[in-house]
């Protein structure tokens, strides 16, 4: 099974259990969790399903295209469920199931691990899904989400499509994965590796970088006086990014470090919370077209 | 008549480490329970996998014990008149306890004779009441817990299902939306679920399903299959407890297989391959009969045989791309100078207010070199000591450790004696972490032990210095533990400087680092801080309150020194030359509290007036010429024997002489020499301290 039919398999499946089928968003991110389908959704009453491939930067694991396992730009295959299923570990089996994975025929394990990102003061607990001893899903039930408790409970997993490739396709190297076949990965992959491994590491301008994250945060506090939830998060989502490639050009002390995380957090809380109050004004609306389904 | 009962709580996967506790947890909680509600019971047997926690309860009575309630009525003189015939006051309280006046039984009391109302409570049937032994489930605890759907509850994972049975019947009882039954589920993959007709078919049931639920029984199950194969590949299998534990708790069938790895990852240090395997993925490391690692390793299943050999290949591509990752960081830092790695402590922050790793490693070879010094080392040892303080947590910048930190000052004296540095430097760079707990090893050398002791009495000291001192069970940086860590090295290598010396030294050494300390206050807190820790550590060993007041007491002097006398006195404790000694010596020790101590004088012998002063005081100068030494050198009996040769002399001097003479210049001699011989007994103990 090439990589886009693992995509796709995935996205019918999830799409048969209800939820909505969405694209990846258009701004860089460390990880499908920071989607505002994530984020700002899995926050409040209202009920959530989705389901999404989100391509996350990580500057820091940019390795110019030479390391077999760690890439500066790699897939993450995204469901997010609110309220969190009864049968979730069934439905996340049965998903394998239709990769071709009989989960008798191998070892899988759910391995305790507890996750959390500081910068969006969110937490969860929850496993690695281990396949054969090597991690393909993160599972986390969300206990906070921008400082907020979850209520109800979203529950997030996170398949890492590389490795689950790497795995169904027997490849060492996940630039040998056929993306389609007769195509692979490094096909596609290699040169942006490469080039963004160069950037971040020699090229970027951090003087320059340092001054956007600035910029950045004042404009996403700006609009956020305004209560635009969605417009300032994208900032803050540009400020994380910024703040990522300044830490992989070693531009950010160990004591700074903390102090930039703390921007960005107090930034995501205060989104969380406006967006909060934002849909209990108008009502919680998705809470009631869930109750009329329910009635009907 | 009685029956079994069941109580089954099934979850999602538990974490592994929280699984025992909670087991036993549940047994206990249950067993109390049932004695709080006089129900009879045999055995209780608790089980426990990844998925589900049980206990089952045998021969538990079908109903609870009768018994008999008593209520005090009033006196018998108000209950009967003269004539003995029941008055209003005992006919109203029997009426009111809703028994015959008749039956009212008379008692003595402390208080005199009453009258009793006794009522026999009919034991209820117990199937009614176990409901609320299935709400316990609720009420265990979990280092942490969470919130799943729209549920309130907040428990260690989702519940899936609660079997709760009595014989052949269901309890039933409700806990988040789920309603307790009959059934519970088999292995996740190879099994079905289970639907009891009675708590008899528990096991048996589980086991056709693939679930070994008994956490000893599938422990030896593991045991048995990691023999099997040592002796089929005559392997030995390095059967860490700890891993074991751990893997038994992930698994509720388990079949053992083995992998193999690329030879050429053996150039690994064996520590690297080992926690490698270990930490990323549980498995077990391999070696021949001489104790060399071999390229294969051994996992544990939560399975069949069926399809093993996917298990197998799967496994073996993780770790190649593990010790791939390995190899690669281990040749990244052997490209590295010592000054690369050293420039970059500087850059790692060990706290905000107390500086760098960088700043460490400087304060902590001036403590290590004075330290040494101190205590007389040679001058290999002390340059030894210091060299590897200075090289102290190197490691901690390199791409192993940042990767593997549980590998810190294992990779330290790997790259240490591959960048040239002797045999001892490198041991003491990793040893300085011991003792890490309460029971661990202690470093192997005295430099190591130094190194460590230097380490630790920096962060003690600078943690006081910046206001970071442990409080209640707040103690993040450990200061406890490094603490009582010193106080075992002192006393394991007889480190020759005082308490008192010791914390001047780091004092100094930290203030000359630049922080600002106030450090009469500074002195005082750490002292304090570890009487608490001798304290406790004096009464792990046995020793009795009174003789741990008696020997600790400011200043403390040597550390091993006191500790060594504590023992001796405890030992004593009980024998009746300790009762003459401490009785006597106390006698001195309590007229010399009526001196102000600090600014006593000498006793001067052309004061004295009879013999029995004379005598004393040449005892007294006999004792000071080597008492101390005695002590220091640990000869604790022959300065014993000492004090025990003293005791008839200060009972003759007692007998003959009034110490408080009306006499000024008599008195104050005497008391003087009351207060010099009390200061010479005291490096002892305070003897009048001693209950006996």
């Amino acid at each position: 099974m090439n990589v886009q039919e693992v995509i796709l398999h995935l996205q019918d499946y999830w799409a048969k259990k209800d939820c909505f089928i969405m694209q990846p968003y258009d701004v860089e991110k460390g990880a499908g969790t920071m989607n505002p389908m994530t984020f700002l959704r899995s926050i409040g009453p209202e009920p959530w399903n989705v389901a999404y491939v989100e391509p996350s930067r990580r500057p820091s694991d940019g390795r110019y295209g030479e390391n077999p396992n760690r890439l500066y730009q790699h897939h993450q295959f995204q469901v997010i469920m609110k309220p969190s299923p009864d049968n979730i570990q069934d439905l996340y089996l049965e998903s394998l199931q239709a990769l071709g994975i009989k989960p008798e025929e191998h070892d899988i394990r759910f391995v305790e691990d507890n996750w959390e990102d500081a910068t969006l003061n969110a937490w969860g607990l929850g496993w690695e899904v281990w396949l054969d001893g090597m991690e393909i899903t993160q599972f986390t039930y969300f206990q906070q989400v921008g400082g907020l408790d979850a209520d109800p409970v979203a529950v997030e997993l996170t398949y890492g499509i590389e490795r689950l490739c790497s795995y169904i396709q027997d490849k060492e190297n996940v630039f040998d994965l056929e993306w389609q076949d007769g195509f692979t990965y490094g096909d596609i992959f290699y040169q942006p590796e490469y080039e963004h491994s160069m950037y971040t590491f020699n090229i970027a301008d951090l003087d320059m970088l340092k001054q956007l994250f600035i910029t950045y945060e004042k404009e996403a506090g700006r609009a956020l006086e305004e209560g635009l939830v969605f417009p300032a998060y994208d900032y803050i989502l540009k400020c994380s990014h910024t703040f990522n490639l300044l830490e992989a050009g070693g531009a950010i002390s160990v004591t700074e470090r903390t102090g930039y995380i703390a921007r960005v957090r107090k930034l995501a809380r205060k989104c969380a919370s406006i967006h909060y109050a934002n849909r209990e004004k108008l009502g919680f609306p998705l809470l009631k077209e869930a109750k009329e389904d329910a009635g009907s | 008549m009685t029956n079994p009962f069941l109580l089954e709580i099934g979850v999602e996967e538990m974490p592994a480490k929280y699984i025992d506790e909670a087991r036993e947890e549940l047994r206990a909680k249950l067993e109390q329970w049932l004695n709080d509600h006089r129900l009879s019971y045999g055995q209780a047997h608790a089980f426990s996998t990844p998925r589900r926690l049980s206990v089952i309860i045998e021969e538990l009575a079908e109903e609870q014990e009768n018994m008999v309630e008593e209520a005090r009525g009033p006196a018998l003189s108000i209950a009967k008149n003269n004539e003995g015939d029941w008055t209003k006051a005992a006919i109203g309280f029997a009426r009111g306890q809703g028994v015959d006046v008749s039956d009212l039984v008379e008692k003595e009391t402390e208080q005199g004779t009453y009258v009793f109302a006794q009522k026999e409570k009919k034991g209820q049937s117990t199937a009614n009441l176990l409901s609320n032994a299935v709400a316990l489930l609720t009420t265990l605890t979990f280092p942490k817990s969470m919130r799943w759907g729209s549920e309130r509850l907040r428990y260690v994972r989702p519940i899936r299902w609660i079997a709760a049975m009595y014989g052949e019947a269901v309890i039933p009882y409700e806990v988040a939306g789920v309603q307790s039954g009959r059934q519970i589920e088999g292995h996740r993959f190879l099994g079905n679920t289970v639907v009891l007709d009675h708590v008899h078919d528990y096991e048996q049931g589980l086991l056709r399903e693939h679930v070994l639920v008994d956490p000893e029984v599938r422990k030896e199950a593991i045991r048995d299959q990691l023999n099997m194969l040592e002796e089929e590949k005559d392997w030995s299998i390095e059967k860490d407890e700890d891993l074991l534990e751990e893997v038994n708790n992930l698994v509720e069938y388990p079949t053992v297989l083995n992998g193999t790895f690329d030879e050429r990852f053996l150039t690994l240090p064996a520590d690297v391959l080992i926690t490698t395997m270990r930490e990323h993925q549980r498995y077990f490391a391999v070696r021949d009969n001489e104790q060399n690692i071999l390229p294969f390793f051994v996992t544990v299943r939560n399975g069949d045989h069926r399809h093993l050999e996917n298990v197998q290949k799967g496994n073996e591509k993780v770790l190649r791309a593990r010790l791939s990752d390995a190899v690669f960081f281990y040749q990244e830092d052997q490209r590295r100078s010592l000054e690369h790695f050293l420039e970059k402590l500087d850059h790692i922050v060990e706290h905000e207010s107390i500086g760098s790793l960088g700043d460490k490693r400087k304060r902590t070879a001036g403590i290590a070199r004075k330290l040494a010094l101190r205590a007389g080392f040679h001058e290999q040892e002390v340059s030894d000591g210091t060299r590897a303080a200075h090289l102290l947590k190197f490691d901690q910048s390199s791409h192993m450790v940042d990767e593997f930190p549980e590998l810190q000052g294992i990779m330290g004296a790997d790259y240490a004696l591959k960048l040239g540095e002797k045999e001892t430097v490198a041991s003491a760079i990793k040893e300085h972490y011991l003792p890490r707990f309460n029971g661990d090893d202690l470093p192997s050398s005295d430099v190591s032990a130094l190194v460590s002791m230097a380490d630790k009495w920096d962060t003690i000291v600078t943690s006081f210095a910046i206001g970071l001192k442990p409080t209640g069970s707040q103690d993040p940086y450990g200061l406890r533990r490094q603490a009582a860590a010193i106080v075992q090295m002192v006393d394991h290598y007889d480190f020759p400087v005082s308490f008192e010396e010791m914390l001047s030294v780091v004092i100094q050494e930290v203030e000359e680092a630049g922080f600002s300390v106030n450090v009469s206050e500074v002195f005082t807190d750490v002292s304090d801080f570890f009487s608490l820790r001798l304290k406790a550590l004096l009464s792990e060993r046995g020793i009795a309150y009174d003789v741990i007041n008696a020997v600790l007491f400011k200043p403390y002097g040597r550390l091993d020194t006191l500790l060594e006398r504590a023992v001796f006195l405890q030992d004593m404790y009980d024998s009746s030359e300790m009762k003459e000694v401490a009785e006597a010596l106390g006698r001195v020790n309590n007229i010399a509290k009526k001196v102000d101590a600090p600014n006593v004088s000498a006793p001067e012998p052309e004061v004295f007036e009879k013999d029995e002063e004379t005598k004393l005081y040449h005892h007294y100068e006999e004792l000071k010429e080597d008492f101390s030494d005695l002590l220091e050198k640990k000869e604790i009996t022959k300065a014993w024997e000492k004090l025990v040769a003293l005791v008839p002399v200060i009972h003759h001097y007692f007998d003959c002489i009034m110490v408080m003479s009306d006499n000024s210049r008599l008195r104050e001699n005497r008391l003087n020499q009351m207060a010099h011989l009390s200061m010479e007994l005291n490096r002892f103990a305070r003897f009048q301290e001693l209950v006996l």
